[in-house]
């Protein structure tokens, strides 16, 4: 099965909530939404499930449009993040639920759940009700519930978000290869850049109801083709500053100019919007093309096996990233170099002018 | 173990303990004191230990028949009750308007009943139930249906039955509607994805988390039926015959209207015993049973 959105809006009290949006979704594919709180991510899975129906244009499956069709009559499973499971059924009920409602016979429906517990390891749990497991396993539940379905279409929308950090690593692993085996279309919402390239498939870029860009995940990450998208897309958040390229110089307001090096040598004079992520900014050794700015530690956010340390410098805050705990102190003065080869260069309207792949 | 005794927490609560005492001790005393004492003329009492309990108890004696056949009309009573109201406020929560201006209006119309003492209530129909003047009356009589809530005890009986639906109904609406409205959303999509219809969604999301405020509702429907006095005092009199004498009635009957301050003290004290005995149990189970699909 494959899924098309033509043009598809959705506007709610006056408001709109979803611009436009055109996506193709190929059938055993991972497709990641990426995109902030609030940009429309769970809206447009609403609509992809048959949930709401769009205000405008259409949603097509296999080619035929489905626009108006309900749900029930859809192939379509969904995990929630919230942990969503009936109250009084059992672990084995629950994911039983779908197969009962599409009245399969017992024999099959005990090989399907049971395979399906197997894979999620719930095997021990199935006689329990859901208040009487874990958050994670409550989880997993569901998890199972959209396995069994056998669905063409397979929505997850933030399912990790409210899970604890090590099940979270475990399951953002188990789940594409789960739902692989199934040729379903995989569709998967996450806030977090970093889980959105630790699932790879292809991914879209959602900001204020919009696709920014779509394409394979790492196509996205290296080569925005919009400022929002590499946005979307950076966690530390995207360093940016507005510059001014003057022959060989590149001016950051009246304060600083540097030789314009790497990625900035070629463009043609003019005002532009320079962006680059925090890995190619550095504390330590120059780049062989640098940008050098003098500057003073901010503050230091500890991650474990790397730090984001905040520069302050004449031109504004940057975000640069070091491996390891940082030791360094606000207030001490630094330099911070950043690869001239591989930042980004939008114009006035956020298009990219300098192709550096951003980190 | 050897925590130091310190007696200055008795002022603390005693404010608490007199209030008790007056509002609720001394009264009750006075009624311990008369299910057990004779009196004989003039404010002459005397010692009569359990005799007037063993009356009452024991169906032979003209009290204890009595008391037994209200007891029996009260709790048939209680029971079409809520076996009315319990199901027919849930479906009328269901029904309700979820967002827009007409849930203010809805829920405002359906609480107005709750708001009329049941002295009004009682009155109202009683006028609304007459055959000649009362709408109520006049309709069934119209449609040729044998209705009189005065004469034909299956009438009386319907008519009260009737009167604490209307009046009460709302209750249990008001409390199913709060607790529907605290099921988030995601859970009726999730049974829409799984493809469950409206039936399976009110018994395997709807109903479990909505039984926490039924056993409340069941609770308080139970105990305001059980107390039932005004509506049949107003309406039927206890009447026609005894078909509608319940035990508050009887024993309003009995200690006011025959002065029998034995008998009806006795039967007063194994009427509240009986209430809270059976709120104990009702209360008891339900937790129960939460408790145990919790563990």
């Amino acid at each position: 099965m494959s899924l098309r959105l033509e043009n598809v809006s959705v506007t709610a009290g006056g408001r709109t909530i979803i611009h436009d949006v055109s996506l193709a979704l190929e059938p055993g594919t991972m497709n990641v939404l990426l995109g902030a709180t609030l940009a429309g991510k769970t809206t447009l899975m609403r609509l992809m499930a048959g949930l709401d129906k769009p205000t405008s244009g259409r949603v097509l499956i296999d080619g035929k449009d489905v626009t108006g069709v309900p749900v029930r009559r859809r192939s379509v499973a969904m995990v929630f993040q919230q942990f969503m499971n009936y109250p009084w059924l059992s672990v084995y009920e629950n994911i039983a639920s779908p197969l009962r409602v599409a009245r399969l016979n017992t024999a099959e429906i005990d090989r399907r759940v049971r395979r399906a517990a197997q894979l999620l390891g719930l095997e021990p749990l199935l006689d329990r009700l859901p208040q009487q497991i874990s958050g994670g396993q409550q989880q997993r539940t569901a998890i199972a519930r959209a396995i069994v379905k056998g669905a063409d279409l397979v929505l997850l929308d933030e399912p990790l978000a409210n899970l604890d950090y090590k099940l979270r690593e475990e399951l953002r692993e188990e789940l594409p290869r789960i739902f692989a085996e199934t040729g379903a279309i995989l569709v998967y919402a996450t806030a977090e850049p970093l889980e959105a390239l630790l699932l790879g498939g292809s991914t879209a870029t959602l900001s204020q109801g919009r696709i920014v860009q779509a394409g394979p995940t790492l196509a996205v990450y290296h080569r925005p083709s919009d400022i929002e998208s590499a946005r979307v897309f950076s966690d530390p958040p995207l360093n940016e500053s507005d510059i001014v390229k003057e022959d060989d110089v590149i001016r950051f307001g009246a304060a600083q100019a540097l030789p314009a090096a790497g990625a900035l040598a070629a463009i043609p004079p003019g005002p532009y919007r320079l962006a680059f992520r925090a890995d190619i900014a550095t504390l330590g050794a120059p780049w062989p093309a640098s940008l050098s700015l003098a500057g003073r530690i901010a503050l230091a956010e500890i991650s474990g096996s790397e730090s984001f340390v905040h520069v302050e410098t004449a031109i504004g805050t940057f975000v640069c990233v070091e491996r390891g705990v940082s030791t360094r102190q606000p207030g001490q003065p630094t330099s911070l170099h950043v690869d001239a080869a591989r930042v980004f260069v939008f114009d006035r309207d956020g298009r990219p002018v300098a192709a550096g792949s951003g980190g | 173990m050897d925590k130091p005794l310190n007696n200055r927490a008795w002022l603390l609560v005693a404010p608490v303990l007199l209030f008790v005492l007056f509002s609720a001790l001394l009264p009750m005393m006075t009624v311990v004191n008369y299910s057990v004492q004779d009196q004989m003329g003039e404010n002459h009492f005397f010692w009569n230990g359990d005799a007037w309990f063993r009356d009452l108890l024991n169906p032979a004696t003209e009290v204890g028949a009595r008391f037994a056949g209200a007891l029996v009309r009260n709790l048939a009573f209680s029971v079409t009750a809520l076996l009315i109201e319990v199901p027919l406020g849930i479906a009328v929560a269901l029904c309700l308007p979820r967002k827009g201006w007409t849930v203010g209006a809805t829920l405002v119309v359906i609480a107005l009943p709750m708001l009329i003492p049941w002295n009004v209530v009682g009155t109202i129909w009683q006028i609304f139930a007459r055959q000649d003047i009362g709408l109520f009356g006049a309709a069934l009589t119209g449609l040729g249906l044998h209705y009189n809530d005065t004469q034909d005890p299956v009438s009386a009986w319907c008519t009260i039955v009737i009167i604490d639906v209307w009046h009460w109904t709302p209750l249990v609406v008001l409390l199913s509607y709060a607790g529907l409205r605290a099921i988030p959303d995601a859970f009726y999509q999730a049974a829409r994805i799984d493809g469950a219809g409206r039936w399976a969604v009110f018994i395997n999301i709807e109903l479990p988390k909505l039984h926490k405020v039924l056993v409340i509702a069941i609770l308080l429907r139970f105990m305001q039926t059980f107390m039932i006095y005004t509506e049949p005092f107003v309406v039927t009199g206890g009447g026609p015959g005894n078909a509608t004498t319940f035990l508050s009635i009887d024993l309003v009957k009995i200690a006011l209207g025959q002065v029998d301050l034995g008998n009806a003290a006795s039967m007063s004290l194994i009427y509240n015993l009986i209430t809270i005995t059976l709120s104990w149990i009702f209360f008891t189970i339900m937790t129960q049973l939460d408790r145990r699909r919790e563990e």
